[in-house]
């Protein structure tokens, strides 16, 4: 008996209760950190495959980084239970529409695909080790991954020059 | 025997050790505070704890009793569950960083082999980094949770706090990982023992990340999230009993792991200096615990200039610590990487 299968359904149990809980969770910070919950579970998923490194750098950059940021402005507007705006009915039964629509072309679009004859390499391979991947992002894939790091960059001089300018503002008015 | 395809005495193994190591971080956290009050009391030439036990050395006890014994109080206008959540979320994520560290050489009699370290994982210093990333969550939950104006000041304070030191100290590492090649912990420090220690290559890089795991571990002069005089007491404000205990114990703690992974990372860990000990003849049990023991005293040394650097130098303001890690520690910490990149090229070819 493999202990692996165990692992699998506590961490996708725990992926998919935390997912919810995030999405019907009043409070927006608790919602937040039933998202942290959800990457950890995610990154457990990783280090079943052996990906090692996508585990680790998506607790470093996700739940490390990004959720902080969000957990920052979340704390800063004092968002609560009472502030939370009451959505029109309607609003609900088109967003529950919308989101069913969605399901039935994801659906629809994995109905099609070789899900079963690939089965994923559990707990072996080295494609997920750092050394493997950064040969890998380094020769096959340099120019989208060039590109892609650029328009980090982009992003990341835009924001500066969004902050910048309403500093200058404040401090002419 | 076999259990779910486990072999059970790899996991009695990894528990004992996992167990032996929380044990002691406890033990050097509890006589940190000792020393903490020692040296301070040696620095400003008074006599420091001395009535509990000979030398005062049962003074972390009765400390600890009395964090114990004292009435624990939840505010009514906290965040009940999240306020028990963050002390012990500060504590969790102070103890996992220990799992990566290699406390000593392997003790290899014959066909066994028992690494002393928990887990020797490809990732090794990533995970280092990773850990110290979601460290921020004891402290801002705990700040936020308990409701008060002060507490999530200096909440806020230590989030950014951390999450601006981080970047200089991901970067210092870089410029050790290119010139190991491996990310793996004891990979580092096998190539330390043979090629000298990181610090003759890196002494820039060292100062960086000792700057950085100064502000990491909220201590002086970057102890800003508990500065008394601005915030009454910081972001464990509305805390007492042992949920107190747990955060300033958990920055002990932080304290003795960062002392471990500094000596790994740049003072080649457990390997004695100008001397080839495996070469001793030793019995394995001995050289295992040799080494073990070399490495504490490297820790032990660092956590005295911890302690050290508290009672000389005055706290920061907080936009001279904000431009200290932007504008001097990160174009440093660049300089040093794009350095030691070129030289490991040129030196490689």
């Amino acid at each position: 008996m493999n202990v692996t299968p165990y692992i699998f359904w506590f961490l996708s149990v725990l992926a998919l209760f935390s997912a919810l809980m995030m999405v019907t969770s009043r409070n927006p910070v608790y919602s937040v950190l039933w998202l942290i919950g959800t990457f950890f579970a995610i990154s457990g998923h990783y280090i079943l495959l052996n990906a090692q490194f996508l585990a680790v750098v998506n607790i470093i950059v996700y739940a490390g980084a990004i959720m902080v940021l969000f957990l920052f402005v979340i704390m800063l507007m004092n968002l609560n239970r009472e502030t939370e705006p009451q959505k029109n009915r309607w609003l609900k039964f088109i967003g529950a529409l919308a989101g069913g629509c969605l399901l039935l072309v994801l659906v629809a679009a994995l109905k099609d695909a070789e899900l079963k004859s690939q089965q994923a390499m559990v707990g072996g391979g080295s494609i997920g080790l750092i050394k493997v991947l950064g040969k890998e992002l380094f020769t096959r894939y340099v120019v989208p991954f060039e590109i892609s790091s650029l328009l980090f960059l982009s992003a990341m001089i835009g924001a500066a020059v969004i902050g910048k300018k309403e500093t200058s503002q404040t401090l002419n008015s | 025997m076999m259990l779910l395809a486990l072999d059970i005495w790899f996991i009695l193994e990894k528990v004992a050790l996992i167990a032996t190591i929380i044990g002691l971080s406890f033990f050097i956290a509890m006589y940190t505070t000792y020393a903490e009050r020692k040296v301070a009391a040696w620095l400003q030439d008074r006599r420091g704890p001395n009535r509990a036990g000979p030398f005062g050395l049962f003074q972390p006890l009765a400390d600890g009793g009395k964090l114990f014994f004292k009435e624990e109080i939840i505010p009514l206008t906290s965040n009940r569950f999240l306020f028990i959540l963050g002390p012990a979320l500060a504590m969790i994520t102070a103890l996992l960083t220990s799992s990566v560290i290699p406390w000593g050489a392997s003790y290899v009699d014959g066909s066994i082999n028992i690494p002393l370290q928990v887990a020797d994982v490809d990732m090794g210093v990533l995970i280092v980094f990773g850990i110290v990333s979601v460290g921020v969550y004891g402290i801002m939950i705990g700040g936020w949770s308990s409701n008060n104006k002060f507490s999530l000041l200096a909440a806020i304070r230590g989030a950014s706090q951390m999450v601006s030191y981080e970047l200089p100290m991901g970067l210092a590492l870089i410029a050790v990982l290119l010139m190991t090649g491996s990310l793996k912990m004891s990979v580092i420090v096998s190539h330390q023992i043979e090629h000298g220690w990181h610090i003759l290559y890196q002494p820039l890089g060292f100062i960086i990340f000792f700057v950085c795991a100064l502000a990491e571990c909220n201590r002086t002069p970057f102890d800003l999230p508990e500065a008394e005089n601005e915030l009454n007491f910081g972001y464990h404000q509305e805390y007492s009993s042992m949920k107190l205990g747990f955060y300033l114990f958990a920055e002990y703690i932080n304290m003795f792991i960062s002392s471990a992974v500094m000596a790994t990372l740049y003072f080649g860990g457990y390997d004695i200096p100008f001397v080839n000990e495996s070469a001793w003849g030793l019995s394995p049990l001995m050289f295992s615990l040799m080494s073990f023991a070399v490495l504490m005293a490297k820790v032990l040394f660092f956590l005295f200039v911890f302690i050290w650097i508290r009672w000389t130098i005055p706290r920061f303001r907080y936009d001279q610590l904000m431009n200290l890690g932007w504008k001097k520690l990160i174009p440093l910490s660049l300089v040093n990487m794009l350095l030691t990149a070129a030289l490991t090229l040129w030196l490689n070819k």
